[in-house]
């Protein structure tokens, strides 16, 4: 069981920002939202729609029209360039003609700053250009709603702060939906309206940044400023040192 | 404690069986999606071109090179047999109904398991693991069309084409050593192949048998990628398993195909 | 790579198979032989023993091929091998033309070779040829040896 008893509420033209530890199932969530994953039980609504209950065509039409998701490694595709790329939704869910799909792929390129690098093949991009090229082609239909998965994991500080900058952007100019899924603490806090905490298939907590930099919770204390110890500990459950160094060779050979 | 462990053997085993049917059933649904996805290929030829020059082009020189020296081999072998019998004259016949029925659709399976086969696993495999697929998926294209359905469809033209260049680059070797090098008059080597070998007993039958053999590798080749564990190990695995069980499905058919065409 | 350059090579490629196949549908295989289909009679004659002589095997006058088996059945009223031989139309022979069924070398296969004979008349479609001679048996023939030499001594 990855979740239990798990309900959350993502207001439209916010940014939500969905954090917790490693392998809590963060990415899970994500999957389950656009409709790649089914629950045991449970349901998951986009736009009034049960995502869980639609046949494929019509989730296929759902993501559509309002899902676009940007995943950790950009998942652009590596025979396209960066160009075609960012055409290629444009391309294969609208007739429009060759010239207005053009404009469109230099605007949007525009808007993450690499109209330039649109000659590039993915395998000559850096990590956070990657990440931008794909935010480009997430944007490309204009989706209602936009779903980033580890959006700032290993990135160094200047494409962190791009795409920071790129998030917050996104949101107010065009309105759009941000779903972050992240557990960089201060990058997460700094853009999001409303955070959800979640641990071991929970919602620990969940507030505005502010709410939860008061928290009583030991427990998201400990997680917002990243302490080495305190409600999970440093140490994984073991026997005590002294007896594990006592138990000498017969603890080497069992 | 000893009933726990056989029990557990025996946990094992069925677990296995189990995974093994889940498997075959995961597969046949697999190529059911690709068979609906062929009508979008077909309506998006550069897709299918690209593909083709991935799984066709680019196996080409092996084959050509395979080709020409199994054929020379075969002429060379067939001669030490034949000469006993003072049968050198039948040297012909015997090169080309040996690759017409069985050398051509065979070695062209396998090579193309090898070759092509292994790249297509690998390819997807690594789609996969970097989340391409995926993400197809969520730009709501669905990659069992975009991608699955083009590799499929290529590589089931590919193999009969190759077989054919086989074949006839194998009949040109052996014609070559046969004239060349064993003293067989060239008259001799067209017209006892000509006056022997039929259309369709033998010529038709050897494509039909490459067709099978290209539908199963590539069924196998482009099912082992989309399913694998997106790992590197999972994809190294993932990749053998497509070599191995393309070559055995290969060799395995080709017994039963020749059961039943040549009605021995 | 580029889109006009992977297409320059699939079309190589795609022709570099037609070729071969058009080399061996004509060159290695009798399909040529199927085209002229028409342009042939059948006549039947029947044998007491046709060894190894099976379908599409060659009949030939002369040691040229003008034409080859269409069809073997067994005529269970006389107790006979009835063989049915397609000959091309452009080939005429006599009625009382004999055929005997030969060996191409000591080990090869067999065959039907034609003897023409002296009438005026020529076979048609449906024709029948009269004097045949069956196949040697091998073991018959070492039979018959042994038995002569038995007898001799």
């Amino acid at each position: 069981m990855i979740f239990n008893n798990i309900d959350m509420d993502i207001e439209r033209g916010k940014v939500t920002a969905i954090m917790g530890p490693s392998g809590t199932g963060k990415t899970t969530l994500l999957k389950l939202i656009g409709g790649q994953l089914k629950p045991d039980a449970g349901s998951v609504f986009v736009d009034g729609e049960n995502v869980h209950t639609l046949n494929q065509s019509a989730l296929y039409e759902l993501r559509r029209r309002t899902m676009g998701m940007l995943f950790q490694s950009g998942a652009l595709l590596t025979d396209l360039s960066v160009y075609d790329n960012v055409a290629f939704p444009l391309r294969e869910h609208t007739s429009l003609p060759e010239i207005a799909i053009h404009h469109l792929i230099l605007l949007k390129l525009e808007a993450v700053g690499l109209r330039g690098a649109r000659h590039l093949m993915p395998a000559e991009l850096s990590g956070g250009m990657a990440r931008r090229v794909a935010l480009a082609r997430a944007i490309a239909l204009d989706p209602q709603m936009i779903m980033f998965d580890e959006p700032f994991t290993g990135q160094d500080p200047i494409s962190m702060g791009v795409l920071v900058k790129l998030i917050r952007d996104m949101n107010r100019a065009l309105g759009m939906t941000s779903v972050v899924v992240s557990h960089d603490v201060d990058e997460t806090a700094s853009i999001s309206d409303y955070i959800y905490v979640i641990s071991d298939g929970q919602v620990v907590q969940s507030g505005t940044p502010d709410e939860l930099k008061h928290s009583s919770s030991a427990w998201v204390k400990q997680f917002l400023n990243g302490d080495a110890d305190g409600s999970v500990p440093f140490h994984y459950s073991a026997l005590p040192l002294m007896e594990d160094l006592m138990a000498g060779s017969r603890g080497a050979k069992s | 404690m000893i009933a726990d462990k056989y029990l557990g053997k025996l946990q094992q085993i069925g677990f296995k069986t189990l995974s093994r049917f889940a498997r075959v059933g995961r597969g046949s649904l697999f190529l059911w999606q690709i068979m609906t996805g062929l009508l979008y290929v077909i309506q998006r030829p550069k897709l299918l071109i690209r593909q083709l020059y991935y799984v066709g082009v680019q196996t080409l020189l092996i084959i050509l090179v395979a080709g020409l020296f199994i054929g020379m081999v075969l002429a060379l072998q067939s001669y030490i047999v034949l000469v006993d019998f003072g049968a050198e004259d039948s040297l012909s016949l015997m090169v080309s109904l040996s690759v017409l029925r069985e050398l051509g659709p065979v070695f062209t399976g396998l090579l193309f398991a090898g070759r092509a086969g292994s790249a297509l696993t690998a390819e997807i495999g690594l789609m996969k693991s970097t989340e391409q697929l995926s993400g197809m998926e969520m730009m709501a294209v669905n990659p069992m069309k975009y991608i699955i359905a083009p590799r499929f469809l290529a590589g089931v033209i590919a193999v009969p084409l190759l077989t054919s260049i086989f074949m006839a680059i194998a009949i040109l070797g052996g014609y070559f050593v046969a004239t060349e090098m064993l003293g067989i008059y060239e008259g001799v080597y067209w017209s006892q192949m000509q006056a022997n070998v039929d259309f369709y007993a033998d010529l038709m039958n050897g494509m039909i048998k490459s067709l099978v053999f290209g539908f199963v590798v590539v069924w196998i080749a482009v099912f082992e990628g989309y399913d694998c564990v997106p790992t590197s190990e999972g994809l190294g695995q993932a990749t053998t398993r497509t070599v191995v069980h393309g070559s055995l499905a290969v060799l395995g058919l080709d017994f039963i195909l020749t059961a039943l065409m040549f009605n021995v | 790579m580029n889109t006009r350059n992977i297409e320059i090579l699939v079309g190589g490629f795609v022709v570099l198979a037609v070729i071969a196949m058009v080399m061996l549908s004509l060159k290695v295989s009798n399909l040529v032989s199927y085209g002229d289909e028409n342009d042939v009679y059948e006549i039947q004659a029947q044998f007491e023993n046709i060894g190894g002589l099976k379908e599409r095997s060659p009949v030939s006058a002369g040691g040229v091929r003008v034409g080859k088996i269409s069809a073997i059945s067994y005529n269970n009223k006389e107790f006979t091998a009835v063989v049915t031989l397609q000959i091309e139309s452009r080939y005429q022979f006599p009625v009382d033309t004999s055929a005997s069924i030969l060996t191409a070398g000591l080990l090869g296969e067999q065959y039907i070779g034609l003897e023409p004979g002296g009438d005026e008349e020529y076979l048609v479609e449906g024709g029948e040829i009269d004097i045949t001679q069956s196949a040697m048996i091998l073991e018959q023939i070492i039979g018959q040896f042994i038995y002569s030499k038995s007898q001799e001594e």
